[in-house]
C-alpha cells in the first residue's frame, strides 16, 4: 500500500510539474505584456524601469525557474492589473465560487433526488417519461443560454429575482458569505439552478437507475413480504441503498462544477474565480491566468489522486495491477 | 458486422443486407428519424444560407443602422420584414442565424473529423503495438479525460487567442482522448477474433490488416461517439465564443450571436439572443436523438 501511494504521489508531482511548464510557457506565448501594461507615452527609461520590475527582461528559462521557486513559497506573481498577488485575488475569490459551487450540488440534490425516486418507482407513468425526457434536455441546453433565458424570465419580465452580482454579505472568518442574508440568498439561487441543470439531470438518471436495480433486490422483497408500509420500504430499504452512488458520482463532478462556474459566473457577473479568470485572458494579465491555471491543476490532480487511493482501498486489484 | 465469416468461404445470398438491415432498425423509432430528418433540414439550410437567407450579414450595403433593434414581424425601412427581429446594427436576425449555423456546424464537424481520425490512430496505435506504446498513449487519455473538456479548452483558447482555426484546434484536444479510448477498447476484442488471425496467416501486411480488417469492424462504436461528439463540440464551440474566446466577431456563430444579445436582454429586447440559442438548442437535441437511436442499434450487447 504505501508503495502504491508513493508511486501515485510521485506521478501526481510530476504532472504538477508537467502542467506548471506549460501553462507558464502557453501563458508566455499570448501576446507581449509590455505592450499592454505600459503606456504608449512612456519614454525608454519609464520602460526599462518597468520591464525590470516585472523581471520581463530576463531569458525565459530564468523566468521559469523564478517562477518555479517563488511557487513553492506560494508565490504565484502580482497581477499586472490589480497589482496584488496573484494567489490573494484568486483566494478571496474563491468563498464566491464554492458557495456557487455548493449552492449548485445541493440544489442538485434537492431537485434531482425525488424526481429520480419517482421515475424509477413509476417507470411507465407518464410523469415519469416527461420527467426522463426533461432530463435528456438538461443534457443538450447550453448551460449559458439557459443562463441568459432565467434572467430574461425571473430578473427582467417578472422582476423577481436580481440579474447579476451577489447581494449583501457576510463576514465569517475572513471570508464574506452570500447564503445567510436573504438578499444574497436571492443573488445565489438563480446562478445556482443554472450551474445545478446538467446535474440535476445526472442525479435524476442515477437515481432512477439505482431505484429500478434496487427494487428487484432480494432484500427489498423480503421487507415487502414482512407487511412494511411502501412509504418505509421505499425511504428506508430503498433510498438510503441508492444514495450511496449517487452521492460518490456527485462528490466526484465537484471539481467539474468548479470548472464549468466559469460560464455561470460570467452570465451572472458573479464575482468568483471564474469571472476573475474571464476577465484577466481579456485584458492579458498573465499572473492571474498562471495562478489560477495553477491552482485548478492541483485542484484537480488531488482529486484524482484521493479519487484513486479511494478506490485502492476499496478494490485490491487497483493497487495490484500494477506489479504485474 | 462482426458476423463476417472467414474469408475463404463465399458470402451466404441475403434477402437483406446488413446496411438495410440498420437502415430499417434505426426508421424504428420515430423520434430518431424525427431528429435525423430535422438535422439533414438544418445542414441544408446552413450550406444554402448564402442563397436563401432574406439578407447578406456581412454585406454592409444590405444593412440599415437605422433598423437596429427591431422587433420580430417589423417591417423595416425598406420594405422588408425581420421576422425573427434585427440585431443593434440593424442586421436581420434570421440571416444571421442561417450563416451563424454555417459556422457551428463547420466549426463542430471539422473538429470532430480530425479529432478521429486522430484520436482512432493513437487508440489503433496503442491497441496494436500493446506494450509501452499502448501504456504511453493511454495516460495521456486518462490525463486528458480528468480535466472537464470546458478548463481545457479556456487554457489552449487563453494561449492561442480568438479565431475559427484556433477553437478547432482546442476542440480536437478535447475530443481526440474519447475516439482514441473507443476505438482501442473495441481493437482489443476484434484483435483476437479469428479473421485477424486469419488475415495474419496469409501474411497481409500489418497495414492492410489494420485498415482493411480491424478498422472496419471498429467502426460502430467509433460512429456512436462521433455523433455524440459533434453536438459536444457545436455546444462547447458556442460556450467559449460566449464567452469572447471563440471565433472573431468578423465570423459570428450561434454562440457570438447569444453573445451579443446578452446587453440588450436586461432592456427587454429578448430576440436577439433568444432565437440564436433556440437554433443552438434544435441542432444539438437533433443530433442527440440520432445519436442515442444509433447506440442502440449498433450495440451489438443489446440483440443478442
Amino acid at each position: 500500500m504505501t508503495a502504491f501511494l508513493l508511486r501515485r504521489l510521485i506521478q501526481a508531482a510530476a504532472v504538477v510539474l508537467v502542467m506548471s511548464l506549460l501553462v507558464f510557457l502557453g501563458v508566455f506565448a499570448v501576446g507581449d505584456p509590455i505592450e499592454i501594461l505600459i503606456s504608449p507615452e512612456a519614454d525608454q527609461f519609464e520602460r526599462e524601469r518597468a520591464v525590470k520590475a516585472l523581471g520581463l527582461d530576463l531569458p525565459l528559462w530564468q523566468q521559469y525557474l523564478v517562477f518555479l521557486g517563488n511557487a513553492l513559497r506560494g508565490d504565484l506573481g502580482r497581477s499586472f492589473v490589480f497589482n496584488e498577488p496573484a494567489l490573494k485575488l484568486i483566494l478571496e475569490r474563491m468563498p464566491a465560487t464554492l458557495e456557487l459551487a455548493i449552492g449548485a450540488t445541493v440544489a442538485a440534490l434537492i431537485i434531482g433526488l425525488p424526481l429520480g425516486l419517482y421515475a424509477g418507482l413509476k417507470p411507465n407513468s407518464p410523469v415519469s417519461k416527461g420527467i426522463m425526457a426533461t432530463s435528456i434536455l438538461g443534457f443538450s441546453l447550453p448551460t449559458f443560454w439557459v443562463g441568459l433565458m432565467l434572467i430574461m424570465v425571473f430578473a427582467v419580465q417578472l422582476g423577481w429575482l436580481p440579474s447579476t452580482g451577489r447581494g449583501e454579505t457576510v463576514t465569517i472568518l475572513g471570508m464574506r458569505w452570500s447564503f445567510l442574508t436573504s438578499d444574497g440568498i436571492a443573488h445565489l439561487i438563480m446562478p445556482a439552478l443554472n450551474l445545478a441543470l446538467f446535474k440535476i439531470s445526472l442525479v435524476i438518471r442515477l437515481t432512477r437507475a439505482g431505484v429500478r436495480e434496487t427494487m428487484l433486490m432480494d432484500y427489498v422483497k423480503f421487507a415487502r413480504a414482512k407487511g412494511l408500509s411502501p412509504a418505509r420500504v421505499t425511504f428506508v430499504h430503498v433510498f438510503k441503498n441508492i444514495l450511496i452512488p449517487v452521492v460518490t458520482v456527485v462528490g466526484l463532478e465537484f471539481g467539474g462544477t468548479i470548472a464549468f462556474s466559469v460560464v455561470t459566473e460570467s452570465v451572472f457577473a458573479w464575482p468568483g474565480m471564474g469571472k476573475l479568470i474571464i476577465d484577466s485572458i481579456n485584458v492579458l494579465d498573465r499572473p492571474v491566468m498562471v495562478a489560477y491555471l495553477m491552482m485548478i491543476v492541483l485542484l484537480f490532480i488531488t482529486i484524482n489522486l484521493v479519487v484513486d487511493i479511494t478506490y485502492s482501498l476499496l478494490d485490491p486489484r487497483v493497487r495490484l495491477e500494477g506489479k504485474q | 458486422m462482426s458476423t463476417t465469416t472467414i474469408a475463404a468461404t463465399p458470402p451466404v445470398p441475403k434477402v437483406e443486407t446488413p446496411f438495410q438491415r440498420f437502415v430499417s432498425e434505426f426508421a424504428a423509432s420515430r423520434i430518431a428519424l424525427f431528429g435525423l430528418v430535422l438535422f439533414l433540414a438544418i445542414v441544408v439550410i446552413a450550406v444554402l444560407a448564402p442563397w436563401i437567407a432574406p439578407q447578406d450579414p456581412y454585406d454592409l450595403a444590405q444593412l440599415d443602422i437605422m433598423d437596429g433593434r427591431m422587433e420580430p414581424g417589423t417591417v423595416g425601412g425598406a420594405g422588408f420584414t425581420y421576422w425573427l427581429g434585427t440585431d443593434d446594427q440593424g442586421r436581420d436576425m434570421l440571416s444571421g442565424i442561417m450563416y451563424g449555423l454555417r459556422i457551428s456546424l463547420m466549426v463542430g464537424a471539422g473538429s470532430a473529423i480530425i479529432a478521429c481520425l486522430v484520436g482512432a490512430s493513437l487508440g489503433m496505435l496503442a491497441a496494436y503495438a500493446g506494450g509501452r506504446t499502448d501504456s504511453l498513449i493511454m495516460r495521456l487519455v486518462d490525463l486528458q479525460l480528468s480535466f472537464p473538456a470546458i478548463l481545457a479548452a479556456l487554457m489552449i483558447l487563453a494561449f492561442l487567442g480568438k479565431g475559427i482555426l484556433n477553437v478547432v484546434f482546442a476542440l480536437v484536444i478535447v475530443e481526440w482522448a474519447y475516439y482514441a479510448r473507443t476505438v482501442r477498447g473495441s481493437a482489443l476484442v476484434e484483435r483476437r477474433r479469428e479473421y485477424i488471425e486469419a488475415a495474419q496467416c496469409l501474411a497481409l501486411p500489418t497495414r492492410r490488416i489494420i485498415f482493411r480488417h480491424l478498422l472496419p469492424n471498429c467502426l460502430p462504436p467509433l460512429i456512436v461517439v462521433g455523433t455524440m461528439q459533434v453536438a459536444r463540440a457545436i455546444a462547447l464551440e458556442a460556450t467559449l465564443s460566449f464567452l469572447g474566446l471563440g471565433v472573431p466577431i468578423t465570423e459570428p456563430s450561434l454562440g457570438l450571436l447569444i453573445s451579443n444579445g446578452y446587453e440588450y436582454m436586461l432592456s427587454g429586447k429578448y430576440w436577439i439572443s433568444f432565437y440564436p440559442g433556440i437554433a443552438l438548442l434544435v441542432t444539438i437535441v437533433s443530433i442527440n436523438l440520432v445519436g442515442d437511436q444509433l447506440r442502440d442499434v449498433l450495440n451489438p450487447r443489446l440483440k443478442r
